[in-house]
């Protein structure tokens, strides 16, 4: 199942529509690195709130991607984590270090609208 | 309703396969969506270690009535080489796949209980019960 990556303005929006395989995340990781790259993107939103179980694949995977885009100059912001599914995160010790998260979409976008204004 | 639900473990596909079948187990079931959660997030962890130790083996998923007490259990199998020390895999923080992880203390904290038989050289079986609340 291949995530759909959207364009907005200097924002890319990937949006997960359902559970994930292994494959499928390594695939969003590398089409997401590549996209910011292509767009010259600043910010990167991964919207997981369709996600069932961000297990420590899924929750490392997240991770890897935050720093290569940072790597790249940009920044990424994780969207719509479930509370179960925050529940169990917590309960299987993940923790998804210093990527910053926001509910939902409307609010990852605030954060790097706010982030990309107060520097420039 | 059979007793037993056998899934085989060979590919990541499988991995999500014996999740979802664990989640909708549990809710059938009658456990919560937050537990049915961490039931989908236990199997996760024992069937990628199976994919990622063993290359391939089974998960089960188990329910057992007692006395109006409601369980799922699942018990994760595989002949592949077995954890040499056991006691060491449960310690948090521990890996010895260069930070994969087996995630066993975690899975150990998301069920209710943990019963794991490890042989070197002939495998492992790792048995996990959530009861209902």
């Amino acid at each position: 199942m291949e995530v759909p990556i959207l364009k907005q303005g200097p924002f890319l929006i990937a949006t997960i529509q359902a559970a994930l395989s292994d494959a499928d995340l390594l695939q969003l990781r590398t089409a997401l690195v590549h996209q910011v790259v292509r767009s010259r993107s600043l910010g990167v939103i991964v919207d997981v709130t369709a996600m069932d179980v961000m297990d420590s694949f899924a929750s490392r995977t997240l991770l890897e991607i935050s720093h290569m885009i940072r790597l790249r100059g940009a920044d990424t912001v994780i969207v719509g984590i479930q509370p179960e599914v925050a529940f169990a995160m917590v309960q299987l010790g993940l923790t998804l270090e210093d990527i910053p998260t926001a509910l939902d979409l409307e609010e990852g976008l605030a954060h790097l609208q706010q982030k990309f204004q107060t520097a420039h | 309703m059979p007793a037993d639900i056998p899934i085989a473990i060979a590919s990541d596909k499988d991995i999500l396969e014996a999740r979802q079948r664990g989640r909708a187990l549990a809710l059938q079931l009658g456990f919560s969506v937050g537990e049915a959660a961490l039931i989908a997030t236990a199997i996760s962890e024992l069937a990628r270690n199976i994919v990622l130790y063993a290359g391939h083996g089974m998960i089960t998923l188990w329910q057992h009535s007692v006395a109006g007490r409601v369980s799922l259990a699942i018990v994760a199998t595989d002949q592949g080489p077995g954890i040499a020390d056991v006691a060491l895999a449960l310690r948090d923080g521990y890996s010895s796949s260069g930070g994969l992880g087996l995630g066993l203390p975690g899975v150990r904290r998301l069920m209710d209980e943990f019963e794991i038989v490890s042989e070197p050289g002939h495998g492992t079986t790792i048995t996990v019960r959530k009861w209902r609340l």
